[in-house]
């Protein structure tokens, strides 16, 4: 069993390197201990833009979609900080025994994004013949918050809308660049990722009433290297250097 | 000095060690009833299918164009000669992620030539065309870099032989080089074959993800990946099994194929 488990997280390995960027942390200092944290692929830009700056560690970042990070956890594989795009993953890692108490830190927002040029203006948009959508795979969070959206619609309109998808992308960094090659006419993403893109894009708000609750959490992984400035680390995410990228990324505070 | 040999040995074994054991343990760790089961699931079915067509759609037009193409560069001299074969051949060390990007770029929609595809009504990206467009790509330098080797290793004084006696330039590469060629060619379709079946990346940037659509095996186990690891492995373990059926048919068809060619 042993040795599969480690042939699997081989395998596990190079999978999640596909989806996600692996970021090393720029600082230079070689004596202070390496801090991995593996986070949502929506946090790619405010993370990235605050971790070189984490005093007790260079910090080594790994994005991808919260589903994937988790099942690398389930495998075997261990970074110290697991940062997730809803509360469900850490949840049930921290059920089972492979993540401490999970903490929630940030919240933020569905959108609809189109090009800046679009004609679409709002959800009822999506549902003509011609229009092309991108959402994200059922397993990663952004993919069942939009899926959860669309359940709050009427059946009808729900349903052309889902006629209308072209792609099921693992992360949501995939729907932006479906949205940015002009792949698509519109996707369903995160406020930050709108923002993230710059010009590009726009963000049609959805009405409240079918607007999703996301949340993030995020915890220490447990048999963690770095315990101690994991759980730094996750403080900071709170209340620190990270927070305020957040919030200037477009995050809301937590809950 | 008994220490060569065994050190020879010894590699083989570490060798061989790394590269069935993540194999074996695909099988070890889906029971054959999980296996079939994941086959049952609409899905899967759905992603094998698709597999095959868009990689037997991308093997004849990688063997089409691929085969006249490697003849030339393989029997003409010519100026320059050696960075059109690196050029042909540079796909073959592009990382899946920068022929997507390259596939956007130029044939994308907001790419070089994107209004061209677009005005010639023809739908690449999130469509099925568009994963052939992707494995081809991809998979096209692996036929060609061998049909090339294949070609140039045909003793030229049979083709000489057939010129003396008549025949013209297009019979003689169709009945002298391409049956003398034909192991180095079937080993290079294979090579294309097995490295179209397993594309991942250019064709997620590219086509994007759709069951039945785009989502070919590669794509559906990377979906099933982070929710369903079991589903994920029996996938994987068909894919392992068909491309190692197609590696094992083409080491049969060589060893019974009677018609000579260059030793390999």
């Amino acid at each position: 069993m042993r040795r599969a488990l480690a042939a699997a997280t081989l395998l596990a390995l190079p999978l999640g390197a596909c989806g996600g960027d692996d970021d090393e942390g720029t600082s230079s200092s070689a004596e202070k201990p390496r801090l991995v944290v593996s986070a949502a692929a929506s946090m790619t830009e405010a993370l990235g833009a605050c971790s070189p700056e984490f005093a007790d560690a260079t910090v080594r970042l790994s994005f991808a979609g919260s589903d994937e990070l988790a099942a690398q956890i389930r495998q075997g594989v261990k970074p110290d900080v697991y940062a997730a795009a809803n509360t469900k993953l850490p949840d049930e890692l921290n059920q089972e025994g492979l993540l401490g108490k999970p903490v929630e830190f940030a919240t933020n927002e569905l959108v609809l994004a189109v090009p800046k040029d679009s004609r679409i203006a709002s959800v009822e948009d999506l549902t003509g013949d011609d229009v092309t959508i991108a959402i994200g795979s059922e397993s990663v969070p952004i993919g069942s918050y939009t899926r959860e959206t669309l359940a709050k619609l009427p059946a009808a309109e729900s349903r052309a809308i889902l006629a209308n998808v072209r792609s099921n992308e693992p992360d949501v960094k995939g729907i932006v660049g479906k949205l940015t090659q002009g792949a698509v006419d519109a996707g369903f993403v995160y406020v930050t990722d709108v923002n993230a893109a710059g010009e590009d894009l726009k963000a049609i708000d959805l009405p409240p009433e079918v607007e999703p609750q996301v949340t993030y959490a995020a915890g220490v992984v447990k048999g963690a290297e770095q315990p101690q400035q994991a759980q730094t680390y996750l403080d900071g995410l709170l209340d620190g250097t990270c927070a305020g990228a957040l919030r200037d990324a477009g995050f809301g505070s937590a809950p | 000095m008994r220490w060569f040999p065994a050190a020879l040995f010894l590699a083989l074994a570490v060798a061989l060690t790394f590269l069935t054991l993540p194999v074996v343990a695909i099988f070890v760790e889906s029971s054959p009833a999980e296996l079939l089961d994941s086959l049952g699931e609409r899905g899967a079915l759905d992603a094998l299918w698709l597999s095959l067509r868009t990689t037997a759609a991308a093997l004849a037009i990688i063997v089409i164009v691929g085969t006249p193409a490697a003849y030339l560069l393989a029997t003409r001299s010519f100026r320059g000669k050696a960075v059109l074969v690196t050029l042909v051949e540079l796909p073959l060390v592009l990382p899946p992620a920068v022929a997507g990007i390259a596939l956007l770029a130029s044939i994308g929609p907001e790419g070089l030539l994107g209004g061209a595809v677009e005005a010639a009504g023809v739908e690449l990206t999130l469509a099925t065309a568009g994963v052939v467009v992707a494995l081809t790509f991809v998979a096209s330098p692996f036929y060609v870099r061998q049909a090339m080797a294949a070609f140039a290793s045909v003793d030229r004084t049979l083709l000489d032989a057939s010129r003396t006696l008549g025949a013209s330039e297009a019979r003689g590469f169709i009945r002298v080089m391409i049956p003398v060629a034909m192991p180095g060619l079937v080993a290079g379709g294979a090579l294309a074959l097995g490295r179209a079946l397993g594309e991942f990346g250019a064709t997620l940037m590219f086509a994007g993800s759709f069951q039945g659509i785009t989502q070919t095996v590669p794509l559906a186990i990377y979906d099933r990946f982070g929710t369903d690891f079991q589903g994920a492995l029996a996938l994987s373990a068909v894919l392992v099994a068909v491309s190692g059926a197609i590696l094992l048919s083409v080491k049969l068809v060589q060893r019974s194929e009677v018609l000579g060619g260059a030793p390999r």
